[in-house]
């Protein structure tokens, strides 16, 4: 399973791209796989200021309604508006074109993990 | 499942309408006609509904009939649905509750004219009082997240009563989905207590969020989603009550403890009771259900008004209780769900419900041992009614969960609950109640091991199954992504 090494990733399987003061966050391949299509995304809307560890918005898919935590504490500066029409590219590319948000980072946790550590807690995760 | 119906296809009511067809006959106009804008204003009069099936009434009953043999009923067969309870509705219920006094009364008529209306709604509080352990019920809430929110609703009273604001709910990760709904709605935040790996509430973790301070309440299901009894229930009820906190009960899974242990007696604040799970009243589309709360000394004072008291052997409605939280539901509740209700708990007796409770949780156990070398059991605690398995033996060979279930269909039962308790990856959860024989638990457990050996011989069979159903699979992506609520005339003709 994909799990790109330039990102960071946090406990509720969102992962992060920290480029200058701007975060890009969306949900992990893994957190896509365990949803199932994804039928629709909702999003908070831009200037919304977001703390880290913080329900930010809803995915849905077929089976159920998971919670997006915010990863990152800061502003909302833009959100996936593709998704509104095309939530099938949260499953798709989750990576890529899947992508949440984006926040004007105020302040990154220490406690995100590396795609190794990532890898480990999923499958510690995934042992029952 | 095989359709029951002959027709394989059912054009909608809107395809068979032809102009002109009625229902009814009426005789001829023998007054003058009126214009209705005229004689009651234009404002009032609604412009005629275009469209509606023009139909006549064997039409009607036929094709509802039809659609009627298309559905699965418990009274087909075995309905594994977890976390439902759906079990047998006996007949003798439905036979009381179509008794004149009972279902010809009005909401509106005097207290003196519906004493054994009144009667059968106290004696069904005594019962469920004797069952829980609690000091007090309320038999209003329609269902069973209406009772947690009247629940909820309580214990927010009693708070603001005592002059504290907390805002903290907390609710293990293994609890129903309404409960953090039911929280939310009102009024608190909800925070997730993470289960222990033997699947049961952390009191670790309780401590932590306690000495923290501003919790309301433990909202906590009993048994869990998993099945599992959680042992130090009393326990935690015990830290919540120092710190002041309330602890409420989901009881969607009584059936797994009634006539065994009380919930009062674990210490709970508040707990709903799902009429029509544990108590045999229809439900899942046959409702309406029922979801009485009862309540300890402690909120009282709260519950929802009416409520029905006993005065010099007479039966009354009590409005004058100050502190109620008002009323939660319109008149008393659903009355003819009561009805069926206590004709369950008193034709079971004291005895009989505790044989009932035994029977539901032999049941479930038989069904764990008999499928746990063929499914996947992802926690190895102790179950009481139901059990959890899940798809990882079957995912290897790309079969999941969903398939599994629509395969299920094949053989002639329903599905069970797939996909929750979500703290297990691809749940199979199944409650197969008390309500069935040996010889059915047999088929069904037989229909099982064949799927388990399909998705290993051929995973195809199981991927694009329902094969014998009227309709096939779905595509529930697509009816969520677009879905069509309408249809229009042009539909047909385009088809």
């Amino acid at each position: 399973m994909a799990r790109p090494e330039n990102l960071v990733y946090s406990k509720t399987h969102e992962w992060v791209r920290v480029d200058g003061e701007i975060a890009t966050v969306g949900i992990t391949d893994y957190a896509q796989e365990q949803l199932g299509d994804v039928v629709m995304v909702d999003l908070p809307p831009v200037g919304k200021t977001v703390a880290a560890g913080q329900e930010m918005g809803t995915v849905e898919s077929v089976k159920a309604v998971s919670e997006v935590f915010s990863p990152v504490s800061g502003e909302v500066v833009e959100v996936n508006g593709q998704l509104e029409a095309h939530p099938e590219l949260v499953n798709q590319d989750p990576f890529g074109a899947g992508w949440l948000v984006k926040i004007k980072v105020a302040q990154v946790p220490a406690d995100l993990m590396d795609a190794k550590a990532y890898e480990q807690f999923v499958q510690e995760e995934g042992g029952h | 499942m095989k359709s029951k119906s002959l027709r394989s296809r059912e054009a909608l009511i809107f395809e068979r309408s032809t102009p002109g067809t009625v229902g009814y006959q009426l005789p001829a106009f023998d007054v003058e006609k009126v214009d209705p804008a005229q004689t009651l204003g234009a404002n009032l009069v609604r412009e005629e509904i275009q469209g509606l099936p023009e139909v006549s009434e064997v039409d009607v009953v036929r094709h509802f009939h039809r659609l009627s043999q298309w559905n699965y009923a418990v009274d087909d067969g075995l309905y594994p649905l977890g976390s439902c309870t759906m079990k047998y509705n006996p007949r003798i219920n439905e036979e009381l509750v179509r008794l004149a006094g009972f279902s010809q009364v009005h909401p509106l008529q005097p207290e003196s004219e519906v004493q054994g209306a009144l009667r059968l709604m106290w004696e069904l509080e005594q019962a469920l009082i004797g069952i829980t352990g609690m000091a007090r019920v309320t038999l209003q809430p329609a269902a069973g997240a209406h009772g947690e929110l009247t629940g909820m609703l309580m214990i927010r009273k009693a708070l603001q009563d005592r002059g504290e604001a907390r805002h903290t709910v907390l609710i293990p990760d293994s609890a129903h989905g309404t409960n953090p709904a039911s929280a939310v709605f009102a009024g608190f935040k909800v925070k997730e207590l993470a289960s222990t790996s033997a699947g049961t509430l952390d009191l670790d973790a309780l401590r932590r969020e306690l000495e923290a301070g501003d919790v309301a309440a433990l909202m906590i299901t009993v048994p869990n989603t998993l099945g599992v009894f959680e042992p130090e229930i009393a326990k935690a009820a015990a830290m919540l009550h120092d710190q002041g906190a309330f602890l409420y009960m989901d009881g969607a899974n009584l059936n797994a403890f009634v006539g065994i242990a009380s919930p009062g007696k674990m210490g709970a604040d508040a707990l709903h009771i799902n009429l029509h799970k544990t108590f045999s009243t229809p439900h899942g589309g046959g409702g309406p259900g029922a979801g009485p709360v009862a309540v300890s000394r402690l909120l009282e004072p709260y519950l929802p008004v009416p409520v029905v008291d006993k005065r010099d052997g007479r039966f009354a409605l009590d409005y004058d209780r100050p502190k109620s939280i008002g009323k939660v539901r319109s008149f008393y509740g659903n009355f003819g769900i009561m009805v069926r209700a206590l004709a369950y708990i008193l034709s079971l007796g004291r005895n009989g419900l505790k044989a009932m409770t035994e029977a539901a949780v032999l049941n479930a156990n038989y069904l764990r041992r008999a499928l746990q070398d063929h499914y996947h059991l992802p926690y190895q605690s102790p179950t009481l009614h139901e059990v959890v398995f899940d798809d990882s033996w079957q995912k290897p060979f790309g079969v999941s969960n969903m398939d599994i279930a629509k395969r299920l269909l094949d053989y002639g039962f329903h599905a069970p609950t797939v996909s929750f308790p979500l703290v297990v990856h691809g749940a199979l959860m199944i409650e197969p109640t008390d309500s069935e024989s040996l010889a059915e638990l047999e088929a069904f457990v037989e229909a099982m091991k064949a799927i388990a050996q399909e998705a290993k011989e051929n995973p195809e069979l199981l991927k694009t199954a329902p094969h014998t159903t009227p309709v096939r699979r779905v595509d529930e992506v697509r009816a969520a992504r677009q879905p069509v609520v309408r249809w229009y005339a042009q539909d047909s003709e385009a088809t």
